[in-house]
């Protein structure tokens, strides 16, 4: 009886996610492939930077896999909330970060979303809905799952989404966090961002079992999607996230990609296949991206031009902002180890055009509410 | 105000605060129809409903790890560990996340994590330790730990509304061995204080949870003048009343059930060394248990433990220097 039952769960994981996102409209596509470039541009300005030597400590990015955090976070609501990863930057840009933010950043400075206090990816804009990740993987996956109880403890139509590679599905935490997120059918979209490696270390030293099938198992789907096509990754969690939101509980999403630099700066990838690596230098999710808007929606030439454009003088700007800003103070390394008073987090921006208007309207309802009159079962 | 024992204060304050805040929820392993496994909230599914008082699945970094998120998002978790040893389980999403989240990006972590903890009933390496100094070596966390019923109540009340994350050690031995009156109703005791068990000017024990109730014991049977400062916070110290005793007897004897070398009492020798040198009138003294892992039978465990003739011992030997 459990074999069958878990047999139906695995066919039930397998369901392919439609290629064409639906709920977009032109401006929306716009949007998705001018948050990728935003994301590769800065990222390539920050790698000059780090060879400047202006970036202390290492540097890390997420080259090839900017579809995923781009089309995954496009789908967040206003009052959503997100955990960003390390190779996600551009979760943080949908969300509202700007390029200067992150550059300051990466060199320490105080203009960097941290004010220097952590460094490269390690942050999160609290104003704007994220709690920012830390080295430990897949730690964040944990405290999703909770600000998802909270959620649903209060009978909020809330998402949590969270960010973590196919490396963080061998450690401990994962399985408590899945485990935990199906007792319950917590509203969280999982986003599983398998690149291949971790670190050097290739699937096949990782795991027996695809990540994506051990969903059913937990209770939930598990969907498995072409990573480097944003809206393929937008549609999935677009479907993910109206689950967890009606009440119907998580989602695992599994993006195929591939690390198109090395784990960090140092790192050489030499142990890469050189062949391995030009087939996925073909499926760049920008130039891919970018084709189909020429050939399929309508996009001219002129038009992706004048994005990719505004994209570098944002970036370029950014990148002048960021080194005009000072370092920090050294007396702040000394404060804020406690709290004060507790502040709730602010909400992130929800380009979505499903969106508009709704930061207007979050208040109705949902917030400031008696969170133990409103309590629902959990 | 009536009599209570140390564990009723510790329910007593958690239902005050869930009363009182409907944002405050307990999480942890056997703490709902079973009422955990001390019975601390027996009878609080009842009042409270199974969604505030959730029982977790054996995965402690979860409970931790979650209550940070729920936490962040405006609830106000007690997570319980059902012994405090295994917060070694749940350690990683303790110190790495919910202790550096406030400094690395501003974001309050309300919670606290109760943790049953101690030993002197043979429950072995596993059921016996007193983890606090671990938690004093990750900033961020604040620590405490109550000797009296009425401050079971007040400080579990205060670690609560506190914005950060609160270690909350409650001594297993004084669950049901101590009694004493604690007030009715809301009841807060400020993080921070120390609070001055016993006056006296020969010399002064400064001490925590289950080793005040042998220093003031001792000093009865002994007859002399101890002071005894029990700390109740170790994080943040009380480092005012520290001083404070300490340059009024000169003698300071720092007791604790802790393993001894890198613990609070090391911590607080070293402030009484920096700070009270000319004021001093004997090397400052510790009584903890040694650097061992708490054994199992009686007599090893008797052993290793601090008792009352080891304090007694302890506090002669200071009267006498």
């Amino acid at each position: 009886m459990k074999l069958e039952n878990a047999s139906v769960a695995r066919d039930r994981s397998r369901e392919a996610v439609p290629g064409s996102a639906e709920g977009l409209t032109r401006d929306d596509r716009a949007l998705l492939l001018r948050y990728m470039l935003l994301m590769r541009l800065s990222e390539e300005r920050a790698i000059t930077l780090y060879r400047q030597g202006k970036v202390p400590g290492s540097f890390y990015d997420g080259r090839g896999q900017e579809a995923i955090s781009v089309g995954a976070s496009f789908v967040l609501g206003p009052r959503d909330r997100a955990c960003i990863l390390h190779r996600d930057l551009g979760a943080h840009f949908v969300r509202g970060v700007t390029p200067d933010r992150y550059l300051a950043n990466f060199m320490g400075r105080s203009g960097g979303v941290t004010g220097g206090k952590d460094g490269n990816m390690h942050f999160g804009d609290r104003q704007l809905g994220c709690v920012g990740m830390v080295s430990m993987l897949p730690d964040m996956a944990e405290v999703a799952t909770g600000m998802a109880l909270a959620f649903k403890m209060r009978g909020e139509p809330r998402v949590a989404l969270t960010f973590f590679g196919e490396g963080s599905t061998a450690n401990g935490q994962w399985h408590e966090a899945m485990n935990f997120a199906g007792v319950h059918q917590l509203p969280l979209v999982f986003v599983l961002e398998n690149n291949q490696f971790a670190y050097s270390t290739p699937n096949e030293l990782e795991f027996a079992v695809d990540p994506v099938e051990r969903a059913a198992v937990y209770g939930f789907p598990g969907v498995k999607v072409e990573g480097n096509d944003v809206e393929a990754v937008f549609e999935a969690a677009r479907v993910a996230s109206e689950r967890a939101r009606d009440g119907d509980g998580p989602t695992l999403i599994e993006a195929d990609t591939m690390r198109m630099h090395g784990h960090g700066a140092h790192d050489d990838m030499s142990y890469v296949p050189p062949q391995m690596f030009e087939e996925w230098a073909r499926r760049d999710p920008i130039e891919t991206y970018e084709r189909r808007l020429l050939e399929q929606q309508g996009f001219s030439s002129e038009e992706m031009e004048a994005i990719r454009e505004s994209c570098k003088i944002e970036v370029a700007e950014a990148a002048e902002a960021a080194l005009a800003s000072p370092m920090p103070d050294p007396r702040l390394a000394l404060e804020g180890v406690f709290a004060e008073r507790f502040e709730p987090l602010g909400d992130g921006q929800a380009p979505w055009s499903r969106w508009a208007g709704a930061a207007e309207s979050a208040g109705n309802g949902h917030r400031n509410g008696d969170h133990g009159r409103e309590a629902r079962a959990a | 105000m009536g009599e209570m024992t140390y564990l009723d204060a510790i329910s007593d304050g958690l239902r005050e605060e869930m009363r009182r805040d409907g944002s405050v929820f307990c999480f942890g392993e056997d703490i709902g129809v079973f009422g955990g496994a001390f019975k601390v909230t027996d009878g609080f599914v009842d009042e409270f409903g199974k969604d505030r008082v959730l029982d977790a699945p054996l995965a402690e970094n979860l409970i931790i790890g979650a209550a940070t998120g729920a936490a962040i998002e405006g609830m106000r978790p007690v997570c319980e560990m059902q012994f405090a040893d295994f917060i070694s389980c749940g350690f990683d999403q303790l110190v790495n996340v919910a202790a550096k989240m406030h400094y690395r990006q501003g974001v309050a972590v309300p919670m606290v994590v109760r943790l049953p903890s101690g030993g002197g009933f043979s429950g072995g390496p596993f059921h016996s330790q007193n983890p606090e100094a671990w938690f004093m070596q990750a900033p961020g966390l604040k620590v405490v730990a109550p000797a009296t019923a009425a401050d079971a109540k007040g400080l579990l009340a205060s670690a609560i509304r506190d914005p950060n994350p609160v270690c909350y050690l409650e001594h297993k031995g004084l669950y049901r061995h101590v009694k004493g009156d604690v007030p009715e109703g809301e009841y807060t005791v400020p993080l921070g204080e120390a609070r001055l068990a016993r006056e006296g000017d020969e010399i002064s024990v400064i001490a925590y949870g289950s080793a005040v109730h042998l220093a003031l014991q001792a000093a009865e049977e002994l007859g002399e003048e101890i002071e005894v400062l029990d700390l109740r916070s170790l994080c943040p110290l009380d480092t005012d009343a520290i001083l404070a005793t300490a340059r009024k007897t000169g003698k300071v004897l720092i007791a604790h059930e802790a393993t001894q070398s890198c613990g609070v009492g090391g911590e607080v020798a070293a402030l009484v060394s920096e700070h009270c040198f000319e004021d001093l009138d004997a090397p400052v003294r510790r009584l903890t248990t040694p650097d061992v892992p708490i054994p199992f039978s009686p007599p090893l465990e008797q052993r290793v433990l601090p008792q009352l003739d080891d304090m007694k011992e302890a506090c002669r030997e200071l009267l006498a220097y």
